[in-house]
C-alpha cells in the first residue's frame, strides 16, 4: 500500500523539500509509526549539561531500556565541512543545489528516523567543544549506532584531522569498538588524481597516528562522499548497514534470491531516504545503484501524479496489495521493483534474456522474499518485547 | 512531393541570451538543463532539421539575437528569412530591462511576417519565469503576455511561460508541436475510441525523441484528476530517467530508450510501451490484475495493425485512413477478454 499512501497525504507542491516539511508528516509521538509515513521528528534542543538528567540515567542502567536506545547517528566535523548539507540532502530531501542557503547549525540538531528501524541523526555544529569536562560524554555517546565525521576535503584538513584523532582517543577509552565513518567530502570539487592523494593522505595521517597513541586496528572507515552525486548516499547506505543486526541474514536472503532467479544486482532500498540497507554479496556496481535509485523516483513521481482519490474511481478485479513496476530498457535490461512493506523495496537489475518470459516467477520468488523479509523483521522485534517485559 | 510538403519552416527568434538555443537543445538534443550553460551565442542562423513523428520534419531556423543579426533578417534577408514559415516561435526574457525595446523589435519582425507569410502560427514564450519568485509568477507573466498580445497586429498568439528548470518547458514545446502535426484529429479520434473500449482512464501519445506529449484523451473519471500539469510532469520524470539510463548503459541520450513499462499499484496500473515507430503510449487504467492484462494485450494488436498499415506504404503508420485499421485490431482485443 505504501507509494500511493506515503505520497497522498502529502501537498501537490512540486518542491520535495517543501513537501517533506509539511507539518502533517512531523509527529512527535510514538503512534506515528502506525501511520504508512516515514515521519521525521525535529526536535531542536541544545544538549549542554542540564538536559542530561533522566535519559542519561536510564542509559546507565540499561535494563530500564528507555525509548532513547535507538542506534544514533552522529555527524561531526569542523564547521563548514558540510554535515548539514549532508543530513538535509540524505533525510530530507533537499535538492543538492539548494544547500548553499543552509543557515550555520549553532545547535545540535537532532532528527528521529522512523523507518524500517528507528534511529535518530545528531547534527553536530561544528564549532561545538564537546570534549571540555562540562558536557556529558555519555550523553553525547552513550548508545551510539556511529561516529560520521565529515571533513572537507576542498579545504585544509590537517585541523580536521587533529580534531578527529583526539576525538576518536578520548571516546574509545570509554566506549571501546565504536564506528567511526570518515567522510571525506566535497570531492565533486576534485579532479581524479588529486582526489586519490586526498584520500590516501587522509587515510595514512589518521592511522598513524591512532597507531602511535598505542590503538591499533581502530575500527575506522573512509568513504569519499559529494552530495552531488549518488556516493553519500552509497556511504550512508554502508553506515547505517552496520547498524542492521540481521544484516547478513538479508544478504543471505538477497543473494537466494538473486542467484534463484539471474539477477544482476539487487538492492532492498528504504523508499524515502534511498539508502540500501542490504544488497546481494556481488561487488557493489555504481551505474545499477543509480538505475534502481532513479527508478524508484520515476514510480513515486508517477504514482503522485495518478494517486488521487475519488469516489467513481473503482477497481476492477483483483490485484496484489504491494506496487509492482518493472522496465525493459533499449538493451534489453531489465529493472524490477517490488514493494515489500510500507518502508521497503526491493530493486533488482536483470540482464537475463529470459526473464521476460519467466515473469511470472520471478514476481513469485519476490513474494517469497517479502514474507522471509517480514518475518525476520517481525521475529527482532517479538524478541525485543520479550527483553522487555522480563 | 509529398515529403517536401511535410516540411515545415519553424523560426526561432528572440533578443541575444534570451535562452533560444537552450530550449532546442534540452527538447531536441537530449542536453540537460544543467548543460547549456556551455552553449555559446549563435551567430546569424543556424539551420537544423528535426525529425518528429518520423515523417514531420520541421526545418528549425534558430536566429541568432543580437542586434545587427536582427537588423539584417529585417533588412537585406527579409525575404529569404521569412518567406512560408510555418511557426514563429519568439523568445522573451522574462528578466530583460528593456522591455519597450524588446516589444518594438517584436513588433518589426511580426509585420516582416504579415508581409512574407500571414498564415504563420506565432507562439511567444517568456522565458526564465524561474528566476521570478513563485507568488509573483502568474501576475507578472500574465501582464507580459497582454502586452506581446497588444503588439502582435492581426495574428493569434499563443503565449507560455517556461523555464528550462522544470516541466513548463514541455508544456510550451507540447502545444507548439500539437499545432504542427498533420491529421491530428484522426489520431484523437482512434485514441479515444480505443480508450473507450479498454476502459482506460487516460491515454497520452508520446513522441518517442522528444517526449512530448502528442495528444491524449481522458475519461470522466480520468479528467477529474487534479494533477492539470501531469502531462508535462510525465515528459520530464521519463526524460530524466532516460537521460540515467544512457549515463549508465553507456549510450548516447538519443539511443537510449524503454522497450516497455509496467507499473502496477492499488491505486492505478500504468503500461508505457512503444506504439509506432516514434511514439510510446501510455496508458492509465484502474487496478486490476485481469483488465490489465486485457488492455496491455489490446494494445499490443492495436499496434500489429499500425505496423501493419505502415508495412502497405501508409507513411509509418500515423496519420492512418480513419475507417479500417484501427477498428479491426481492438475488436479482436475484446473478443479475447470475453
Amino acid at each position: 500500500m505504501a507509494f500511493p499512501h506515503v505520497r497522498r497525504t502529502q501537498s501537490m507542491d512540486f518542491n520535495k523539500k517543501g513537501r517533506l516539511s509539511n507539518p502533517c508528516l512531523l509527529h512527535r509521538s510514538e503512534s506515528s509509526k502506525t501511520t504508512a509515513q516515514l515521519s521525521l521528528e525535529n526536535i531542536l534542543q541544545g544538549t549542554t549539561h542540564p538536559a542530561v538528567s533522566a535519559q542519561s540515567r536510564a542509559i546507565l542502567e540499561p535494563s530500564v531500556k528507555p525509548r532513547d536506545a535507538k542506534p544514533r547517528l552522529l555527524l561531526m566535523g569542523l564547521r563548514r565541512s558540510g554535515k548539514s548539507s549532508i543530513a538535509s540532502v540524505v533525510f530530507h530531501k533537499m535538492p543538492p543545489n539548494e544547500t548553499l542557503f543552509l543557515e550555520s547549525t549553532t545547535r545540535i540538531q537532532k532528527d528521529s528516523i522512523h523507518s524500517f528501524m528507528d534511529f535518530q541523526v545528531w547534527d553536530f555544529p561544528g564549532q561545538l567543544e564537546y570534549l571540555e569536562p562540562s558536557f556529558d560524554l555519555e550523553d553525547i555517546f552513550g548508545s551510539l549506532g556511529a561516529l560520521v565525521w565529515v571533513i572537507d576535503a576542498q579545504d585544509d584538513y590537517l585541523d580536521s584531522v587533529a580534531r578527529l584523532n583526539r576525538t576518536i582517543l578520548t571516546v574509545q577509552q570509554y566506549y571501546p569498538g565504536i564506528n567511526v565513518e570518515v567522510f571525506i567530502h566535497k570531492v565533486d570539487g576534485l579532479s581524479e588524481e588529486y582526489r586519490h592523494d586526498a584520500y590516501q593522505d587522509i587515510v595514512q595521517r589518521i592511522t598513524d597516528e591512532l597507531n602511535d597513541a598505542g590503538y591499533e586496528n581502530a575500527p575506522v572507515h573512509f568513504y569519499l562522499t559529494s552530495i552531488y552525486d549518488y556516493s553519500v548516499f552509497e556511504a550512508f547506505s554502508k553506515v547505517i548497514q552496520k547498524l542492521i543486526p540481521n544484516l547478513s541474514t538479508l544478504e543471505n536472503l538477497i543473494t537466494t534470491l538473486g542467484n534463484n532467479c539471474g539477477f544482476e544486482k539487487t538492492y532492498l532500498f528504504d523508499v524515502l531516504s534511498k539508502i540500501y540497507i542490504a544488497s546481494d554479496t556481488r561487488p557493489v556496481d555504481m551505474a545499477a545503484y543509480e538505475m534502481c535509485s532513479d527508478y524508484i523516483d520515476v514510480i513515486v513521481d508517477i504514482s503522485e501524479l495518478y494517486s488521487w482519490d475519488h469516489p467513481l474511481r473503482k477497481h476492477k478485479g483483483d490485484q496484489m496489495q504491494e506496487a509492482e513496476s518493472h522496465v525493459v530498457l533499449h538493451d534489453e535490461t531489465m529493472l524490477h521493483l517490488m514493494e515489500m512493506n510500507k518502508y521497503l523495496c526491493l530493486v533488482s537489475v536483470i540482464r537475463n534474456p529470459e526473464a521476460k518470459e519467466k515473469k511470472g516467477l520471478i514476481d513469485m520468488n519476490c513474494r517469497t522474499f517479502q514474507e522471509a523479509l517480514n518475518d525476520v523483521f517481525s521475529r527482532s522485534w517479538e524478541r525485543e518485547e520479550d527483553h522487555a517485559t522480563e | 512531393m509529398d515529403a517536401r510538403k511535410k516540411k515545415r519552416k519553424v523560426l526561432l527568434m528572440g533578443k541575444s541570451g534570451s535562452g533560444k538555443s537552450s530550449m532546442r537543445s534540452i527538447i531536441f538534443s537530449n542536453y540537460v538543463a544543467k548543460d547549456v550553460r556551455r552553449l555559446g551565442a549563435t551567430i546569424d542562423v543556424e539551420h537544423s532539421h528535426v525529425k518528429f513523428m518520423g515523417n514531420l520534419t520541421l526545418n528549425l531556423w534558430d536566429c541568432g539575437g543580437q542586434d545587427a543579426f536582427m537588423e539584417t533578417y529585417l533588412a537585406s534577408q527579409r525575404g529569404n528569412i521569412f518567406s512560408d514559415v510555418a511557426v514563429l516561435i519568439y523568445v522573451f526574457d522574462i528578466e530583460s530591462r528593456e522591455v519597450d525595446r524588446d516589444l518594438d523589435t517584436y513588433n518589426a519582425i511580426i509585420e516582416a511576417l504579415r508581409e512574407f507569410s500571414p498564415n504563420a502560427y506565432v507562439f511567444c514564450l517568456v522565458h526564465k519565469m524561474d528566476l521570478i519568485q513563485a507568488e509573483h509568477r502568474q501576475r507578472i507573466y500574465e501582464e507580459r503576455s497582454a502586452l506581446i498580445r497588444s503588439r502582435s497586429e492581426h495574428f493569434r498568439v499563443d503565449t507560455f511561460g517556461s523555464s528550462i528548470w522544470d516541466q513548463s518547458l514541455y508544456k510550451a514545446w507540447a502545444g507548439i508541436v500539437h499545432k504542427l502535426i498533420p491529421n491530428l484529429t484522426v489520431i484523437e479520434r482512434f485514441l479515444s475510441a480505443f480508450a473507450k473500449k479498454i476502459d482506460a482512464e487516460e491515454v497520452i501519445l508520446f513522441e518517442r525523441s522528444t517526449f512530448l506529449t502528442v495528444t491524449s484523451v481522458s475519461s470522466e473519471i480520468g479528467d477529474l484528476n487534479p494533477i492539470y500539469d501531469r502531462h508535462e510532469r510525465l515528459s520530464n520524470i521519463m526524460k530524466a530517467f532516460k537521460h540515467c539510463a544512457a549515463r549508465n548503459t553507456l549510450t548516447t541520450p538519443a539511443s537510449a530508450g524503454f522497450v516497455v513499462m509496467h507499473t502496477k499499484t492499488p491505486q492505478f496500473n500504468i503500461f508505457l510501451g512503444r506504439f509506432t515507430d516514434n511514439t510510446y503510449i501510455f496508458l492509465v487504467v484502474p487496478p486490476g490484475e485481469a483488465a490489465y492484462n486485457c488492455a496491455v494485450l489490446n494494445t499490443m494488436l492495436a499496434r500489429e495493425g499500425f505496423s501493419k498499415a505502415a508495412a502497405s506504404g501508409r507513411s509509418d503508420g500515423f496519420p492512418l485512413p480513419p475507417p479500417e485499421t484501427p477498428e479491426d485490431p481492438v475488436t479482436n482485443g475484446v473478443a479475447v477478454h470475453g
